[in-house]
């Protein structure tokens, strides 16, 4: 029986350009290929680096005959939120010993932007029907603006970030846009190791940053996907959270846990809400739990064991931050070993921002043409803003590398 | 002064907050019929000995990878959970009309769901398409639906409290009432909270009215399996529906039928009229996932797959799922012959003749509250009680408590 479809109104969806790319590397039959353009922490091998660690705890935990399989609670594992917040903010943090932050366990990251998201539509800045201004840094991860949009904020607007010339923070530019901003914006910002670029704030500009933000009535929302791996230091990449706390700043944060602990299918995220008072707090924990119950109800629970289990160890934790510290020192070298064999083969253009930044993201400047050449004639893929996960290069692929960028901006196109 | 400072208290969840007052009880003879989860005779949770395997199998499979699933999740567990639906001979799956989307939890399947038929049913965008819930129903479809977007969300009759069974007249004239092409939420079995599920005969009514007047049918499927001890037969009204031509959409939890309540595994279940139609939903589908949660969870839908795709673990499965059903239908019979035995007034074979983890009891708020205030036996306002609750060593109390209410109030 065939009549009109119910759903015969609905458009295809044009594929994602980060699938289109996928399946174009996954159909080249070069042997030389290396896709650029994945999230994920590549080993020397080539293959998404597993800490051994969590391989270990997992196992710890699939033999634990006391680990049942019940409900956790719709805001998450306590200890893993605990632990979380403590990681971010520091053990020791006024608004801590305070008791004015909130953590909620979140799916993923972008689970906990969602939910922030969500949040702030219904409950912020209440003398009005709220729909934005959020700000997104230009550029931002794809999927941010769109997350923005599904929970309702009508008002996305872009700060100038990245500066193409000098491939650094476009600082001047950035505070230009943020004066300009509606009182009461809440501005997105990537507190360090920024996707895709790689470009970060100094502290100095941090500092000068919570000024606007303070005079302005701003919010920050930080982004903060993979603490450690950029400075190779989880106190380090959080310091732009530790001193808007200390300032006394209202604030959220989205967390992740999927690099620094390999766990990307466990989905292991966190929605940090740091307050600027006490009384504020349960009131806004039970918004959260409402809205939870009609995003995903309860979060999972194998990823936050392993986060709570490790953090909450000394002996784990430090091995952690070992493990965290070579992963960072890793990105470093490659970075290092990368902006070398480009000085030697003359290739031009700037390119100290490569060790200048930390972390697994880079922007390498070349242009959608260049990137094009690339793909097609040296099999490697990068989507158009020519930015890459530096992770993806190792000994092997070196040399081929930086010869294929030295080609893309010599050649004549 | 905090820019949240005038952000109210939420509104507490009835069943939440039963279970912390249980907790905070001292009483020893305190029994939690509240609980939305199996328990075993010992009043624990049961972790499947299937899931228990299967789990050892995973975290010592070196070959298996670490990288975020696909956006629409692990492709051998949205098959496989849409053939349990389904069925394995379905002339849908072979037809290629069939598609899942794996999500967290039913919730998550739900979530999905109606974010997507919030923007492209009905016309694109129609946030004003009515949305019926039965009354009464699990008291998070409301939320899901409204904080979709829907504005109109009405409700079709359902429990009929003096004969203690379906409003089947009820229910049927208003589906005959709906404005065409509204979405309609049916419980696919164990319906939550009455456990009173429509007959075939009766289903084929609906259906027939459903089809007259255009009507969209969403399932909500928590209990295949756990309900009358038989895949097919839980699934029947859903299978039906397919037969008959309907599209419709399916959200499968498998907390409870896998116990996996803390993995969160769903999956969103969609029959198109045919392939090309369905794939256009899907890539819709993707956009809705990768601005929700990104990607799902590996964990639980790995669990799921393995055990459904491996034949020993499949037989398995069954039947530990078959223990847990025949434990619900064995404190069923004890608890209508216990009431029937200290003859309490009223009628009891509504207790047997309802399905799965639920029972509407028929008892009124008042002899609600004396059961939690006098005798510390928990259960919701409406007079639902979990089975699971109930356990060889506390039944006695419960039938008498029970027999104390009725009998001292009206």
């Amino acid at each position: 029986m065939t009549t009109h479809s119910a759903f015969i109104d609905t458009p295809t969806l044009p594929l994602n350009p980060e699938t289109k790319l996928l399946a174009a590397f996954k159909n080249d039959t070069h042997p030389d290929k290396v896709y650029l353009a994945g999230r994920e922490y590549l080993g020397e091998d080539g293959q998404i680096s597993v800490l051994p660690l969590t391989w270990k705890i997992k196992q710890q935990i699939g033999s634990d005959p006391t680990l049942g399989t019940e409900y956790p609670p719709g805001l998450g594992l306590p200890e893993f939120t605990r632990r979380v917040t403590d990681l971010a903010l520091g053990k020791d943090s006024q608004a801590i010993v305070e008791n004015r932050v909130l953590g909620v366990q979140t799916v993923g990251f972008m689970g906990a932007v969602r939910l922030g998201t969500e949040l702030l539509r219904r409950w912020y800045n209440r003398s009005v029907a709220w729909s934005g201004p959020v700000y997104v840094a230009l550029p931002c991860h794809d999927s941010l603006v769109d997350t923005l949009k599904a929970a309702g904020i009508l008002d996305v607007r872009q700060y100038r970030y990245w500066n193409a010339e000098q491939r650094v923070v476009s600082m001047d530019k950035l505070t230009e846009d943020l004066e300009q901003a509606p009182e009461h914006s809440v501005v997105m910002l990537s507190a360090s190791a920024h996707c895709p670029t790689g470009a970060d704030l100094s502290q100095q500009d941090w500092s000068a940053l919570a000024e606007v933000m303070a005079s302005r009535k701003l919010l920050p929302f930080f982004l903060l996907p993979a603490q450690g791996l950029c400075l190779g230091d989880p106190d380090q990449d959080a310091w732009p959270l530790r001193h808007y706390a200390s300032l006394g700043l209202e604030f959220l944060c989205a967390q992740s846990f999927s690099h620094s602990f390999s766990l990307y299918g466990e989905r292991v995220g966190h929605l940090l809400l740091v307050l600027k008072q006490n009384s504020v707090l349960l009131a806004v924990q039970s918004q959260a739990d409402s809205l939870v119950r009609s995003l995903w109800a309860r979060p999972t629970v194998l990823g936050a064991r392993v986060v709570a289990t490790v953090l909450g160890n000394p002996a784990y934790l430090a091995e952690w931050r070992d493990a965290i510290r070579g992963l960072a020192e890793r990105c470093l070298l490659i970075r290092e070993q990368l902006l070398e064999k480009l000085r030697l083969l003359g290739t031009p253009g700037r390119w100290d921002h490569l060790t200048q930044q930390g972390g697994l993201y880079c922007c390498t400047g070349l242009n959608a043409e260049q990137v094009r050449f690339l793909a097609r004639k040296r099999h490697l893929y990068l989507l158009p803003d020519g930015c890459v996960n530096v992770t993806a290069i190792n000994r092997q692929n070196l040399e081929y590398v930086a010869e294929s960028i030295y080609l893309a901006l010599t050649s004549a196109l | 002064m905090s820019v949240f400072s005038e952000v109210p208290q939420a509104a507490p969840v009835a069943v939440f907050k039963l279970t912390a007052d249980f907790r905070e009880d001292t009483d020893p003879r305190k029994v939690n019929l509240g609980v939305g989860a199996y328990r075993t005779d010992d009043c624990q949770p049961w972790v499947l000995p299937v899931v228990k395997k299967v789990e050892k199998i995973i975290v010592e499979d070196q070959s298996l990878n670490h990288e975020y699933l696909p956006i629409l999740g692990l492709p051998e567990f949205r098959c496989s959970a849409s053939k349990i639906a389904l069925g394995e001979e379905s002339p849908a799956i072979k037809e290629k009309r069939v598609g899942g989307v794996q999500c967290l939890g039913g919730t998550g399947a739900l979530k999905v769901g109606a974010e997507y038929l919030r923007r492209w049913y009905n016309g694109n965008n129609n946030t004003g398409t009515p949305v019926y819930v039965s009354t009464p129903t699990w008291e998070n479809h409301n939320g899901v639906f409204v904080d979709a977007g829907f504005q109109d969300i009405r409700t079709y009759r359902y429990w009929e409290p003096e004969k203690r069974g379906l409003a089947l007249g009820g229910f049927l004239a208003d589906l005959e009432n709906a404005p065409e092409r509204s979405i309609i939420v049916l419980h696919a079995c164990a319906h939550n909270p009455t456990g009173t599920d429509p007959t075939q005969q009766e289903w084929m009514q609906i259906a027939d009215v459903m089809k007259r007047r255009s009507l969209f049918p969403f399932f909500d499927s928590a209990y295949q399996g756990f309900a009358s001890g038989s895949l097919e037969k839980d699934a029947w009204a859903v299978r039906y529906f397919v037969s008959q031509g309907f599209e419709i959409f399916c959200a499968q939890s498998f907390s409870k039928n896998f116990g996996l309540y803390n993995e969160r595994v769903g999956n969103l279940t969609v029959v198109a009229n045919d392939g090309e139609n369905l794939a256009r939903v899907l890539s819709q589908m993707e956009k809705i996932v990768r601005t929700t949660w990104s990607n799902p969870p590996s964990q639980g839908a790995r669990l799921v797959a393995v055990t459904l795709t491996t034949p020993e673990l499949f037989e398995e499965w069954k039947g530990n799922v078959k223990t847990m059903a025949d434990r619900v239908l064995l404190m069923r019979a004890q608890l209508k012959a216990k009431l029937q035995g200290l003859g309490t007034p009223g009628t009891w074979d509504h207790i047997t003749q309802q399905i799965g983890m639920f029972s509407f009891t028929g008892l009124n708020p008042k002899q609600v509250e004396f059961l939690i205030k006098e005798k510390h036996v928990y259960l919701m306002a409406s007079g639902r009680i979990n089975m699971c609750g109930l356990t060889s060593k506390n039944i006695d109390y419960v039938a008498e408590s029970i027999h104390e209410a009725v009998t001292k109030i009206q």
